[in-house]
Formats: C-alpha cells, sequence, structure tokens
C-alpha cells in the first residue's frame, strides 16, 4: 500500500514528463545565459561589472514599481496597467517639486532636505492617486467578468498618460538633480553617488514593506483578502478598507520609484509608464506573481539582463531591448505561468 | 443579410467627385471616410477575437503592420534585386516584385492569418489576464522587427524607420487608380469592408459562431460540451488576422507606403475602444464605434477644435485630447453600459452576470 501511494504522489505520466521538459529547458537557459555572461566578463571585465552595477540599479526601480503590481494582483486577480503610469507621474512630480516649487537644482544642504521631503511627498501622492484609481473605476467592477476590469485598467492607463502628456509635454525634459555627482571607484568600476543613495534608501523601503506585509495587523489583513476574500470577510476583516490599503503601499513604492527615476536618469516622458510599466510587470511575473520576493528577485534579473543587452560587446544592442523583455514575457507565461517562486495553482470550477 | 452590406454602397455615393459642398470637406472630408473604412475592416477583424471569442487581444497592430508590409513587399520596388510580375500594374521593366493589388489582399491576408495562428498557438492554456498581455507583447515585437528591419542579421527586410513606398497604382478593370482617387478607392473599400460584414455575421450564425460565442460566456463548460477549444480559439485569431492583414493592406495603399513608426500600442487600444464602445459582437455596432472614433480622432477633433477656437477666442491644442478620449471611452464604457451602444443581446446577459445571479437570488423573477 506504501509503495503504491508512493508511486501516486509522483504524479501522473504527463505530469512527470512535464516536469522533466521543465526540468531541461531550465538548465538550457541557465547553460545559455552562464556561456554568454562569461563570454563577455572573459572579452572586457570592467564594462561587464559596470554594465552589472547600472542594472542592478534600474532592477531596484522596477522592483518598487513590480511590488505594486504584485500586491494588486495578489489581493484582486486584476492586472493594473495604470501602474506604470503612477510612477510616471511620480516622476513628473518629483521634477516639478524639486526644481520649479522649491527651485533646487543643485546639491547641498537644503538638496537634501528637499530630496527627503519630496520622497515624502512624492509617496503620499502616489498613494492618494491609487486609491483613487480604485475607489472611482475598479470597486465597482469587483465581481464583474474577467474582462471589464481589465479594460477599465487599461482606459485608466490612457487616461494617466494624457494627464502626463499635458503636464510634461509631448517631448521629454531634462531636470538636474539634487544629489552631487561624484563617483566613487570600487575595483576600478565607477558607481556614482546616486546609485549609491538609490540603494540605501531603496533596500529599507523594501524591508519596510516586507515587514509591514508580514509583520503587522494590516499585513495579515492583506494576506488572508488575497487567499480567500469571503471567508477574510467572515473573519471580520474590512475587505473595502484592506484593498484601499493595498492600493495605496503599492501606489507610494510606485511614487518613490518615480524619484528615484528622475533623480538618476533626469528625464520625464509621458510615455515612460508603458515602457517601465511593462518591464515591471515582467518581473513580476518571472518571480511569481503574488509573491514580493519573487517581484524583487525577478525585478533584480530582469534589470541585469536587460542592463547587459544594452551595454554589452556580445549582445543584441539597445533597440531590441524592449523585445528581449516582452519575449521573456511570454515564454515565461506560456511555459511556467507560476514564475520562478510562485505556486501552481489550479483552476477551481 | 447580403442586403445590409449592398445598403453600404449606397449610402455614401456623394463621395464621388463631383458635388461635394464645402461644410462637408471640412468635417468629412474624403480622406478620412476612407481611413474609417479602413479601421472599420480592422475594428471588424478584432471583433470577432474579441467580441465573438471573448479573447482580449491588445496587439492587434501586429497584424495591421504585417498586412501593411506585405503590400509594401508586393507592390513596390523594395526588392530591387528581383523581378516578378504578375498580373501586375506597372510596366514590365520596373524592378522588384508586382502583384495584382487583389491577389496581394488575398496573400496579406492569408499570411497575416498564418502569423495570427502563430500568436494564437501559445495563448490557447492561459487566462483572460495573461492572454492579453500575451498578445500585446507580440504586438510590441512584430512592429519593432519591423522598425529595426533595416538590419536584421543582415538582411534588409523593411528599411527600418524609412519605410516602403508604393508605387503601384490599383488595377480596377481598365483604370489605374491613382493615390488621389478618393472616390474610386471608396467604392474598393466599401466593397471589402461589406466582405468583412459578411464574413462576420455568416461565421456568426455557423457553428463556429455559436462556437466562439460559447467560449466567450464560460470555456470550461464549452469544453465540456464538446466544442474544440484549440481549433475554435485558432481560428478566431486566423480570421481576425486575416481581416487585419486585409486592413493593412488596404491602409497601405491609402497612404501609399508603410512606416515603421506608426504601428503603435496606441492604434491597438484604438481599435479595442471602437469595439467596445459600439458593441462587443455587435457588428454593426462596431461599424458604429469606428466610425465615430476613427471620425473624431482624424479629423473631428480638429475641426471641432477650429470651430471652438472660432467662437470663443480660446487656443486649445484639441487635437491632443485623443489619449483623453480613449481612456475616457473605455472606462466610462465599462462603468456603466459595458455592452457598447448597440448591445448584443447575448453579450448583456453575459457581462452583468453577477447582477442578475444577485437579483435570482434575491427572489427577483428574470424573464
Amino acid at each position: 500500500m506504501s509503495k503504491a501511494t508512493a508511486q501516486k504522489s509522483k504524479g501522473t505520466p504527463g505530469q512527470i514528463r512535464s516536469a522533466r521538459i521543465e526540468r531541461t529547458g531550465a538548465i538550457v537557459i541557465s547553460a545559455v545565459a552562464l556561456i554568454w555572461i562569461l563570454a563577455n566578463i572573459i572579452k572586457s571585465p570592467e564594462q561587464f561589472a559596470q554594465v552589472a552595477v547600472l542594472g542592478l540599479r534600474n532592477g531596484l526601480l522596477y522592483a518598487l514599481i513590480a511590488l505594486g503590481y504584485t500586491l494588486v494582483y495578489g489581493i484582486i486577480e486584476l492586472i493594473n496597467f495604470a501602474h506604470g503610469d503612477l510612477f510616471m507621474l511620480g516622476t513628473i512630480f518629483s521634477s516639478y517639486f524639486l526644481t520649479v516649487w522649491l527651485k533646487q537644482d543643485k546639491s547641498g544642504p537644503s538638496g537634501w532636505l528637499a530630496f527627503a521631503l519630496c520622497l515624502l511627498a512624492v509617496m503620499v501622492l502616489g498613494a492618494i492617486v491609487n486609491v483613487l484609481i480604485e475607489r472611482l473605476a475598479y470597486r465597482r467592477l469587483r465581481n464583474a467578468p474577467r474582462l471589464a476590469p481589465l479594460i477599465t485598467a487599461v482606459g485608466m492607463s490612457f487616461l494617466l498618460n494624457f494627464i502626463g502628456l499635458k503636464w510634461n509635454g509631448s517631448t521629454p525634459r531634462q531636470w538636474p538633480t539634487v544629489i552631487p555627482s561624484f563617483e566613487v571607484s570600487i575595483f576600478g568600476v565607477k558607481i556614482s553617488w546616486v546609485t549609491i543613495i538609490l540603494f540605501f534608501i531603496g533596500i529599507p523601503l523594501l524591508l519596510g514593506l516586507n515587514y509591514i506585509v508580514n509583520r503587522t495587523k494590516q499585513g495579515k489583513a492583506m494576506r488572508a483578502t488575497a487567499q480567500d476574500k469571503d471567508a477574510a470577510a467572515l473573519m471580520g476583516i474590512n475587505v473595502n478598507k484592506t484593498i484601499a490599503f493595498t492600493f495605496a503601499i503599492g501606489g507610494a513604492m510606485a511614487g518613490a520609484a518615480g524619484l528615484f527615476y528622475q533623480q538618476a536618469i533626469g528625464t520625464t516622458n509621458f510615455n515612460l509608464g508603458f515602457q517601465l510599466g511593462l518591464i515591471a510587470f515582467t518581473s513580476a511575473v518571472l518571480g511569481g506573481i503574488g509573491n514580493l520576493w519573487g517581484a524583487v528577485v525577478g525585478a533584480l534579473l530582469i534589470g541585469l539582463i536587460q542592463g547587459l543587452n544594452d551595454g554589452l560587446p556580445i549582445a543584441l544592442g539597445q533597440q531590441w531591448s524592449q523585445s528581449v523583455v516582452f519575449a521573456i514575457l511570454i515564454i515565461i507565461l506560456v511555459f511556467k505561468p507560476a514564475g520562478l517562486l510562485g505556486k501552481v495553482t489550479t483552476e477551481k470550477v | 443579410m447580403l442586403l445590409f452590406g449592398i445598403y453600404q454602397f449606397l449610402l455614401p455615393w456623394e463621395g464621388l467627385p463631383g458635388g461635394i459642398y464645402d461644410a462637408i470637406y471640412l468635417w468629412i472630408p474624403p480622406a478620412a471616410i476612407n481611413e474609417s473604412l479602413v479601421y472599420v475592416i480592422m475594428a471588424l477583424g478584432l471583433n470577432i477575437v474579441v467580441g465573438y471569442a471573448g479573447l482580449l487581444d491588445l496587439g492587434y497592430v501586429a497584424f495591421w503592420a504585417i498586412g501593411g508590409y506585405c503590400a509594401g513587399w508586393f507592390m513596390s520596388e523594395f526588392f530591387f534585386f528581383l523581378n516578378v510580375h504578375f498580373l501586375g500594374s506597372v510596366t514590365a521593366d520596373r524592378p522588384g516584385i508586382h502583384i495584382n493589388f487583389w491577389l496581394v489582399l488575398l496573400i496579406g491576408g492569408f499570411i497575416c492569418a498564418l502569423f495570427g495562428i502563430l500568436i494564437g498557438a501559445p495563448t490557447l492554456r492561459l487566462k483572460s489576464d495573461y492572454l492579453a498581455l500575451v498578445t500585446l507583447g507580440f504586438g510590441e515585437i512584430i512592429p519593432q522587427i519591423f522598425f529595426n528591419g533595416e538590419d536584421f542579421f543582415g538582411y534588409n527586410i523593411s528599411n527600418g524607420t524609412k519605410g516602403i513606398v508604393i508605387v503601384d497604382p490599383l488595377p480596377v478593370g481598365v483604370k489605374n487608380l491613382g493615390p488621389f482617387d478618393f472616390g474610386w478607392k471608396l467604392l474598393i473599400f466599401i466593397l471589402l469592408a461589406a466582405l468583412m460584414v459578411f464574413i462576420s455575421l455568416r461565421l456568426r450564425s455557423g457553428r463556429l459562431g455559436r462556437a466562439w460565442l460559447a467560449i466567450r460566456e464560460d470555456e470550461l463548460a464549452a469544453s465540456m460540451m464538446g466544442v474544440p477549444l484549440m481549433r475554435t480559439k485558432l481560428a478566431s485569431y486566423a480570421v481576425g488576422a486575416f481581416a487585419g492583414g486585409v486592413g493593412g493592406v488596404a491602409f497601405a495603399t491609402h497612404v501609399n507606403g508603410v512606416y515603421a513608426e506608426r504601428f503603435n500600442f496606441t492604434i491597438s487600444i484604438f481599435l479595442l475602444a471602437m469595439v467596445v464602445l459600439g458593441g462587443m459582437g455587435n457588428v454593426w455596432g462596431v461599424i458604429l464605434g469606428a466610425f465615430i472614433l476613427s471620425w473624431v480622432n482624424g479629423n473631428g477633433l480638429t475641426a471641432f477644435g477650429t470651430f471652438y477656437n472660432e467662437k470663443f477666442g480660446t487656443s486649445i491644442d484639441f487635437a491632443s485630447f485623443t489619449f483623453l478620449l480613449f481612456g475616457l471611452v473605455l472606462i466610462l464604457m465599462m462603468l456603466f453600459k459595458r455592452e457598447g451602444l448597440i448591445p448584443e443581446s447575448r453579450l448583456k446577459l453575459m457581462l452583468h452576470e453577477e447582477e442578475l445571479d444577485k437579483e435570482v437570488a434575491d427572489g427577483k423573477e428574470r424573464a
């Protein structure tokens, strides 16, 4: 009897075969990636390290945005297309806040103060806008068949695009940064102060989010609602408030990412939300949607891949970067929709 | 049903050169009608994928691009090192591939249908959210391939951003239509649109159409009832892509060229807005939606802008409000009238499922 059940627990022949295919596929892809990386390292190590650092910095930005996507999807199973555009609004807001309203365009003690203020302000803005979007557009459609909220999200994304277009103009704009532009040299790799600051602020943000989700009561409510909305309501959790809270922290993260992007890269463009939003969503899916650490891991990976692809000598080059990211998205969704760290869920009838 | 298609011929007969008043010219120039008709063709194709089969396709612009480039490859001097002529409309000593326009329509349509099947094949198992994203991904990758196509592993397949200029006039019997013969082209486009309407309506009332509606409402139940999911979904992609290809070729002849930067995500959303506005699954609604939105986008906003600015002395740039328009159309339609302007009867039931269930649960009678 024990042998029979042990046999059964391995799965049907079809499942075993597909698991094997999955494993070989993963090994092949990892091998190809490793060979590519090694080839580039051998060819020019400093460039590789340089590009890798840049890629990781981008990955941090994507992680902040991807967290918003994955939180919202985990809780109401909706891909919030408008999230990337929220990030874009964050960049424009922080650019105006720092340069136009507070008139800070070089570094110094007042620059640091303005930066801190802006961080708070843009996070609050992101939270408020996201909660508003949820309240106005998504709440009514919570029980509707999936097509409706999806289309609404796309429409909302366009609406935010329009706001960005009117605010920023149709061409990209350059903004000065308040972070001093020194460069630190570690092992021959030049890392700018901006990157270091970003890591110093970004990582605590991520850890703070982790703390909120895993150790506070609100976080518990979030996880419960994500697991089963009705049961959570039966347990006394205010589902509407919890969902609003989720949107709020997702929006805050996107706002912070907006400020970082504006400081690190210095341009604002109304089209930014679409490009970066898709990349961030790919990261969330790569890591396993609904899984917070998955989003971070996925984002760092994608940032790295994109950076390597852009900058390395043996690579496809910048004009193919978007296609590469999309191709990754498609391959993951088709072959391993659960992502790297996600769980496979069976569809309930 | 076919009578309705013929009716379209008679409607804009005024579009023929000969008595056009200035006011009509400002508000509905013939070029805009032609463009609207091309959008109608494409929207009908998207209607099959989104409206009939319920598969949210956000990458429809890829088919447009492929259709356009088919026209570019087969009707211009792009492949100047070849010299293929097949019922073409230029003299035989011009270089390049020149195939008859009608044949190119068919060829473009079938190539697109092939790509539709290719694109649709990986999406068969996906839920609606992921499906939207994968189609979006393809809708971005394919235009980007054309955009970078000047140096695609050594071959020039698309001339990159410079685009391909189509020099062939369209052969219609004894006359050859140049780029500015809007009146006659109008008739051709109406013919194409009527063809698409005919195809849509015929398929809808046949086995395939019923299978599509079944999939739209509940995939699992449909497969339990014996609807072959894979074949039906692929068929919807194929037919939709065929329409996209035909529309792409038509549009390429309308603007006389294929330019890579025109193919972006906005157009996919534009078409989706037309389908949503008009009524997903209802052919006439989609035609109405297509006409309204393409007119507003192309001409109406600027005409309205000049009118408004003259009257009130302001200088608002109305033409840039397109994003706002599309976004609001999608959001408001979803919030308030999910079925669209001319709803399709079964769609109404499906999209308001949860409210109707609640009514039954509350004890209300449902007719």
